[in-house]
């Protein structure tokens, strides 16, 4: 559903076909050879003796040899063109969000237009969006299936991701690295709309909902899970950074640290 | 500071009755072989033949029994995992995440050091000595320890289900989820402990394995004779020496952190959580080879013997094993593409990555062509096989498919990934055991498993694998990521019930499993081997007696040639007689020993209480330790003479056997 999706899939299915080529042939070869040398079979040749050949020692390190190196130019080609920290081409410039991971949500950050929102992504169709994404606390991977390549969310770490999304519509997103016991709920809507509705959207927020302060974020940043999505209209500027350079602490586990079988947290509860 | 730490009646799990139910019939049934053993007043027998032993067959077969009863748990891990995500779509499944994630935490942890490790180590423990013609393994009491070792690991890793929990944290437990402010309880800590003494049995074992196999061969046996299976045993062991340090130092940093509040790897202090999953896959990459290059061996063995030929291209075969020995510890990163190295480390570790594909294509082709011209068996190792290739070359691929960075970004940590492994672990791993079980259970025990049951388990097994996995594929290739205790995609609804179905299958197939191996012993008159080479084989193991006598050999064979034993067999056949009786030597076989028993008594306590912070318990269980090592260390009586008349008596009986089996006239 944008370039990176569609060019992940090329890929994949490049890899694939080269793949196909060699395997598919030594899979019918395997179970060819098993059926006609079978014991009962009169008609095969016997040959004890057959146990070496040079030329087909050549050919069976020939192959896979030749196959590897092919494919090792599609890695290393694609690994350059696909590079998540590789910005998109693009007239137009990139849409900036900060998405920061945390227990057990996801909170995206819009610098240039003041406002955030947690679970619920919304972003312009047809232009770039470049992703600065961090942890509050523990691992995770921020992944829009439809829109393509995930990205590592790591505590004190920043890393970049470049995607864009071609049609409008409501994808899947979710955590792809396993992050606790509320990791299931870790998912959210990402609504791809057109930009003057993205504009007009930045400004309704704008107008209604909490402020993101140092208060509300060490509110936030507590263990809570199935978070309803909602948003912000202001957020303190320099909150991503602050969390980067470890100004602000990393978010807190769970509330009770016990021994014993009844580990789980219990839930904060859910926003406030 | 309490006299048991941590431990009180709050770590029994009374709310939770699925972990308590299970322990509880897991308990009773293992009072009930308890007391069935008292009244059979088989406990004398048990501890002279088999726990204080240190003969490399028996501790080999102990190996098995712990792998084989720990792939039954593993399973039933694997069997709830399918049923929760199956029954949770918008819906809360019968088990919460708390539990959910102790589940999968579990199950790749049993799976890979309890029930894999295990059984590959258990095979390789009794069949590399009989293959290089020698008595027993270079060092036989570390044997002995070294297994015991392992059996505490499992036993601390289900103990935890009665008492406190396992570890949420997935079985290789990334920090920062894994330090103390995320994972506060103790389940992080029992999987530390349960790897830590496990892992100085892995280490042990293969400290032992490599010096046997460089040391110890029979007379002839030259490196370029050794079978197959010894050679990619050799590789896989030098692969355990190198690599579980690794492990055992990742581990023992990430301990440092959660008990004397280290900075290795925590989010304060400028501890760095990528330097973990760094080390770990340093380590964790490795350990597939090591799982896998002793299933590649065995299935060399099986290919050659049931296709009535050498094996095809032996030295190339060899090169192909130590280049894949040597390239598994260039490719870690791999496990990690979408963690934000720059494009050009990721595509080195790509192209890296399909590299190791060049050898294993090798080694499938020469076993196509150990085929070709051959006449072919299909008794079930052969089946084993046979499903091995064509579903290992569809694991290899897919396997070289997340390999290519790009491709990786969409389907890293997704069920595509899930069912990738599986199928490797399983297509070859596995597959390779079960063939291996079969092929050498009669010279173990001394009669075959049941043919038709082994086949029905081989069917029903390969179906219920193709099944389940076939459908996480398509499930990780509509985005689906791995560990949900939940999921709100309705489009994933049918894959995920099919793979329920599948695991039915497969359910089936171990059920056949069982019944297979209580058939065979109900039935062993019948299924009986007399010959001591049930298959017709080609390496030394065959040469001796099913079961072989304690010292294996009576007389070390002479090798000449490639198939030592082949060549032997050949040799009588033609001058339609045995080689002359030769003379016989007295020889020395090391004694018992409960050295290993107790040090891992100790090291169960020691572990035990570390896990709580009973300190007290831990010393108590050090100084144990380290006095039976001393005990051991001041031991005076080593070995046992075995006379010249007993040999001889063996020998008489294997040479009966032999001219039986071979049609030949008694030579005496």
């Amino acid at each position: 559903m944008g370039p990176v999706a569609d060019a992940n899939r090329t890929i994949l299915l490049n890899a694939l076909t080269i793949m196909m080529a060699i395997g598919l042939p030594t899979i019918i070869a395997a179970l060819a050879f098993a059926w006609w040398y079978r014991a009962g079979n009169t008609k095969a040749t016997y040959d004890p003796e057959f146990v070496y050949s040079g030329r087909i020692e050549l050919i069976v390190w020939s192959i896979p040899i030749l196959v590897i190196m092919f494919l090792g130019g599609v890695v290393w080609v694609g690994s350059h063109q696909l590079d998540p920290a590789r910005p998109l081409a693009s007239k137009a410039p990139p849409l900036e969000v900060q998405v920061i991971a945390l227990d057990w949500k996801w909170l995206f950050i819009y610098p240039a237009q003041g406002v955030a929102s947690v679970n619920d992504l919304v972003v312009p169709a047809g232009v770039p969006v470049h992703f600065s994404i961090t942890s509050a606390s523990v691992m995770n991977s921020f992944f829009i299936p439809r829109m393509g390549s995930m990205i590592a969310a790591m505590h004190g770490m920043q890393t970049d991701l470049n995607l864009r999304a071609d049609q409008i519509g409501t994808f899947y997103g979710q955590s792809a690295q396993f992050s606790g016991d509320g990791f299931s709920d870790m998912n959210f809507a990402v609504h791809s709309v057109p930009p003057v509705q993205f504009a007009a959207w930045a400004a309704k927020t704008r107008n209604s909902g909490p402020v993101l302060d140092a208060r509300a974020y060490f509110q936030l940043s507590r263990q809570s899970q199935n978070v309803k999505p909602y948003t912000y209209r202001a957020v303190t500027p320099g909150l991503f950074q602050s969390l980067i350079s470890e100004r602000l602490p990393p978010a807190p586990g769970p509330q009770t640290g016990r021994g014993g079988a009844d580990v789980s947290p219990v839930t904060p509860g859910g926003q406030e | 500071m309490t006299l048991f730490g941590k431990l009180s009646w709050s770590a029994i799990p009374i709310d939770q009755p699925i972990p308590l139910i299970t322990s509880f019939a897991v308990m009773f049934v293992i009072l009930s072989v308890l007391a069935w053993v008292t009244a059979k007043l088989w406990w004398p027998y048990l501890w002279r033949e088999w726990i204080t032993s240190v003969d490399h067959k028996r501790i080999g077969v102990m190996y098995c029994i712990l792998g084989l009863v720990m792939l039954i748990r593993g399973f039933a891990d694997a069997i709830m995992m399918r049923t929760q995500q199956a029954a949770a779509i918008n819906a809360p499944g019968y088990l919460p995440p708390e539990h959910y994630d102790q589940i999968f935490s579990a199950h790749g942890t049993i799976m890979i050091f309890f029930g894999a490790m295990p059984l590959v180590i258990g095979l390789m423990n009794f069949v590399i000595p009989l293959q290089l013609g020698v008595r027993d393994v270079a060092f036989p009491t570390l044997n002995s320890t070294g297994f015991w070792l392992t059996a505490t690991g499992a036993l601390l890793v289900n103990m935890s289900l009665l008492i406190g929990e396992f570890s949420r944290a997935g079985w290789l437990p990334y920090p920062p989820l894994s330090e103390s402010s995320y994972s506060p309880g103790v389940g992080v800590d029992y999987y530390l402990w349960a790897i830590q003494i496990s892992g100085v049995g892995t280490l042990m074992t293969g400290i032992n394995l490599v010096t046997t196999i460089l040391k110890m061969r029979a007379p002839g046996m030259s490196y370029l004779r050794m079978p197959m299976f010894c050679w990619t045993s050799l590789a896989a062991n030098m692969l355990i020496v190198a690599a579980f340090p690794i492990l055992t130092a990742t581990l023992a940093m990430l301990t440092l952190d959660r008990y004397l509040g280290f900075h290795f790897f925590t989010n304060e202090a400028g501890g760095n959580m990528m330097m973990f999953v760094n080390l770990i896959w340093a380590w964790g990459h490795p350990e597939v080879y090591i799982l896998v290059l002793p299933a590649f061996g065995i299935f060399s063995e099986v290919f050659s013997t049931f296709s009535s030929k050498p094996l095809f291209g032996y030295r190339s075969m060899v090169a192909a094993t130590l280049f894949i020995c040597i390239v598994s510890f260039m490719v870690w990163l791999h496990h990690f593409f979408t963690m934000g190295a720059g494009a050009d480390v990721n595509a080195a570790f790509g192209i890296a990555t399909s590299i190791i594909a060049v050898g294993t294509g090798v080694k499938i082709y020469n076993w196509l062509f150990t085929m070709y011209r051959g006449r072919i068996r299909f008794e079930t190792p052969m089946l084993w096989a046979l499903a091995f290739v064509v579903t290992f070359v569809l694991g290899g691929m897919t396997g070289v498919l997340l390999a290519v960075p790009p491709a990786d970004f969409v389907l890293h940590n997704s069920m595509f990934l899930v069912a990738h492994f599986h199928n490797v672990i399983i297509g070859g791993v596995v597959f390779g055991v079960f063939a291996g079980l079969t092929y050498w259970f009669p010279k173990a025990f001394g009669f075959r498993l049941h043919e038709g049951w082994g086949r029905a388990a081989f069917w029903f097994s390969l179906a219920g694998f193709v099944i389940v996995f076939g459908a996480l594929y398509v499930l990780g290739l509509e985005g689906m990521t791995r560990r949900l205790q939940h999921v709100e995609v309705e489009e994933w609804t049918p894959w995920l019930l099919i793979s329920v179905a599948g695991i039915g299958v497969m359910a089936i197939g171990m059920m056949c499993q069982i019944i297979q191996l209580v058939v065979s012993i109900r039935h062993r008159g019948k299924l009986r081997d007399p010959t001591g080479d049930p298959w017709d084989g080609r390496s030394l193991e065959w040469y001796t007696l099913s079961p072989p006598p304690p010292f294996n050999f009576a007389v070390l064979p002479d090798v000449h040639g490639e198939e030592a034993y082949w060549t032997t067999k050949r040799a009588a056949i033609e001058r339609e007689g045995l080689a002359p009786e030769p003379d016989y030597q007295p020889i020395h076989m090391p004694v018992n020993s409960a050295t290993g028993f107790v040090t891992a008594f100790f090291a169960t306590l020691i572990g035990f209480a570390l896990i709580w912070h009973i300190w007290w318990l831990a010393i108590l269980g050090f100084v144990g330790a380290y006095a039976t090592f001393v005990i051991f260390a001041w031991r005076d009586r080593e070995e046992y003479e075995i006379g010249v008349d007993e040999l001889r008596a063996a020998e008489q009986m294997r040479r009966r056997a032999r001219e039986d089996w071979l049609g030949l006239e008694p030579n005496v």
